[in-house]
């Protein structure tokens, strides 16, 4: 059983197909969305609308902050590019699509995985987890073998060591992690629609359950017409260029 | 202690080869199979230590990481964790480095032998981000073809895997007879360390002496950061130059002044008469008490060298851009071109080759006959591309072919650069070095603009 963990897609429609095929090539059969499934990009209709039939199949879905802000959630912690977005992408969304994402929960717990968008600790306060005390603090809460999340848009890899204290690692892409579950794992898996590290490829993971293994992923795909749609949208330049510099 | 005859998941236990503090050894009588094998169980229980099970983990990890090779075991089979912890590995039939130790003083010219071959063997892990940082003589053997393997990887750091012992860091892990400066302070990701317990155990070799003698408490292992050992002659006076100077390279305290690579290390050793020679050669005693107390003072806030990068983060295949005109203005630069391409391609058997060409947007352009549609000059243009770089007779998957409509083919070149994180671009320049019709300012734009090396090509003059 492979699981295929896709976060912070942000309405990205070129970047979450690219993953998705690549995942499948690789022989994945289940799939979680992270949250922040829109926001930023141009096409959240049709990436609710895949992500709703991968739902459909069983797959794990958990809401964002951006899409509690698409659901008119206040939200005093976006940036003034991602509110112009975010009220450009309430106009676009209809019933079907708010239904889908109002059903949405913060956190799905499925045996010793626990899914979130950010922290595990206190899942509707968004918090970043970026430091070992916000790791620990995810960690502890979640009681599982293995958190993914993601808000926090580069990959990281912290893992519960015998002291009780999470080491953090930056995981090569592509080189697969032997995580066994008699450790506790935090997984970011990195965004997919919005990569912020300087490069440009979409950030995905994909888990092997059965031989206990986590590998990271960079995927290079059509950055040009996902920027092209967003500037025909009329949105912000800023976010167009963020996709074509990764940064 | 496990009876012989015991059986594991179907591996039937022999006599016991070691019994270690963290682990015993086994050797397995069956089932048979190509190669011999021994079992390695990891001390766990009660008052065994946690770092015990952890090396488990780190060694399945590392040497399940590593491909087959003369300079290691290969791994075989290894049991869950949680419920039957094992490893089940080939045996190697060697000699022990140890049993030379016993020994020493040996013969320069063996020394010399035993260090080359430990030394490539060294470098064939580190180039595949491997440390093994738990060397000591021990853990080296020697098959009887000759190579060295490396044993026990229960303490290596694999820079491409998280580190599982870094938390265990309160407490310096390893050997500690053998351990390198920075290892004191809690550093585990430098190959280079491994370097310093090389030439901690030629100097055992050649002296049969400990370079740090053997640290019974943390302050006299702290030492090591200020305090240089006696040169080998101090014990031995008729070291022979070379072999000093090598023994205190590896030996230096800052892991910059050491060789920055195993096998740099085993070519002086297998050329004896090529190593380059410093004061390390000649020293007789011990640096003198202000150097010492200079060092002791940076001692106090040592700073370890930072660790080289990982070889998946040196960056991947590179990639060289080369921009050719849409018509060559003369047939000369066109070879030019091609053998600048050529000897690029072979000087670096990773990079890819992405010819590129820059045309005036076809939209304009549409004609009656197909050559003159938008694609038909587009294929057109691809053509000419592959006519191009055919001779070069690379891989397939090394070239890739690209025609950029613009007006401005020097910014379209500029931006296909950046947004493909090229490394290098060539592109060919008239040789009288005026702008061409064709191809106006294209070098000096590019040159200016480009965020990478950019190679201006020129024909030789006749």
């Amino acid at each position: 059983m492979k699981l295929a963990l896709f976060a912070d897609i942000h309405s990205n429609l070129e970047a979450i197909t690219a993953c998705l095929s690549h995942a499948k090539a690789l022989g994945a059969d289940r799939f979680a969305f992270l949250g922040d499934l829109v926001g930023y990009g141009a096409d959240p209709v049709a990436v609710l609308d895949l992500i709703e039939q991968h739902a459909a199949d069983g797959a794990v879905v958990v809401l964002g902050n951006h899409d509690a802000a698409a659901l008119g959630r206040p939200d005093d912690t976006l940036s003034s590019h991602a509110k112009v977005t975010i009220d450009w992408t309430q106009a676009q969304l209809g019933d079907k699509q708010r239904a889908f994402l109002a059903g949405l929960p913060l956190s799905v717990r499925q045996g010793d995985m626990l899914f979130v968008h950010a922290s595990a600790a206190a899942p509707e306060q968004w918090i970043y987890v970026t430091s070992l005390r916000e790791a620990e603090d995810s960690l502890r809460s979640a009681n599982a073998s293995y958190v993914f999340c993601g808000h926090v848009h580069e990959q990281k890899l912290f893992y519960m060591g015998a002291d009780g204290h999470p080491m953090p690692f930056r995981p090569v892409p592509g080189t697969p992690i032997p995580t066994g579950k008699h450790r506790q794992w935090l997984a970011i898996v990195g965004s997919a629609g919005q990569p912020r590290d300087r490069s440009n490829k979409a950030c995905y993971a994909l888990a092997d359950l059965e031989r206990e293994r986590l590998t990271f992923f960079r995927v290079p795909y059509d950055f040009p017409l996902a920027a092209r749609k967003i500037r025909s949208a009329g949105l912000p330049e800023r976010v167009a260029l963020r996709l074509e510099r990764g940064a | 202690m496990l009876e012989p005859g015991t059986e594991i998941d179907g591996f039937r236990l022999g006599d016991v080869i070691h019994a270690g503090s963290m682990a015993t050894i086994y050797r397995l009588t069956g089932p048979d199979g190509p190669l011999p094998l021994i079992i390695k169980i990891p001390r766990l229980g009660p008052g065994e230590r946690a770092v015990n099970v952890i090396a488990f983990e780190v060694c399945r990890m590392v040497l399940g990481a590593l491909p087959q090779s003369p300079h290691h075991p290969t791994l075989v089979a290894f049991g869950d964790v949680e419920t039957t912890p094992y490893l089940v590995m080939e045996h190697i039939d060697g000699t022990r480095l140890d049993d030379w130790v016993q020994r020493a003083p040996n013969a320069p010219e063996e020394i010399a032998r035993l260090g080359a071959t430990l030394a490539l063997a060294l470098h064939d892990v580190h180039r595949q981000d491997v440390a093994h940082l738990d060397l000591k003589p021990t853990n080296v053997l020697y098959r009887p073809s000759g190579e060295a393997a490396l044993i026990d990887f229960g303490l290596a750091h694999h820079a491409q895997y998280p580190d599982l012992l870094a938390e265990e860091l309160r407490y310096p892990v390893g050997n500690w007879v053998y351990m390198a400066p920075e290892q004191v302070v809690g550093v585990r990701c430098d190959p280079r360390s491994d370097i310093f317990a090389l030439g901690a155990m030629l100097y055992q070799l050649a002296t049969g002496r400990l370079p740090f003698g053997n640290p019974s408490s943390r302050k006299e292992l702290r030492r090591r950061l200020y305090r240089d050992p006696l040169p080998p002659r101090a014990h031995v006076p008729a070291t022979p130059d070379w072999l000093q100077e090598i023994i205190l390279r590896c030996l230096e305290i800052d892991a910059r002044d050491r060789y920055a690579s195993a096998a740099e290390a085993a070519f002086d050793l297998a050329n004896p008469s090529h190593a380059s020679l410093s004061e390390r050669a000649s020293r007789r005693r011990r640096s003198g008490l202000g150097a010492l107390a200079r060092r002791w003072v940076r001692a106090r806030r040592f700073e370890p060298a930072p660790c080289p990068p990982p070889s998946l983060q040196s960056g991947p295949a590179p990639i060289v851009l080369v921009a050719i005109a849409p018509a060559q203005p003369e047939d000369a630069l066109f070879e030019a071109l091609q053998d600048a391409t050529r000897r690029l391609a072979a000087a670096d058997d990773h990079c890819r080759i992405a010819c590129v060409t820059a045309v005036p947007p076809a939209a304009s352009l549409s004609g009656e006959r197909y050559e003159d549609t938008a694609t038909g000059r587009h294929i057109k243009h691809l053509v000419n591309l592959r006519r191009w770089a055919k001779p070069l007779q690379l891989a397939e998957e090394r070239v890739t072919y690209h025609v950029l409509e613009s007006d401005k083919p020097a910014a379209a070149i500029v931006d296909y650069a950046t947004m493909n994180e090229v490394d290098h671009v060539l592109l060919g320049a008239p040789r009288d070095g005026t702008p061409t019709r064709l191809f106006p300012g294209v070098c000096a734009v590019v040159a200016a603009q480009a965020p990478c090396t950019v190679t201006v090509v020129r024909s030789r003059a006749v």
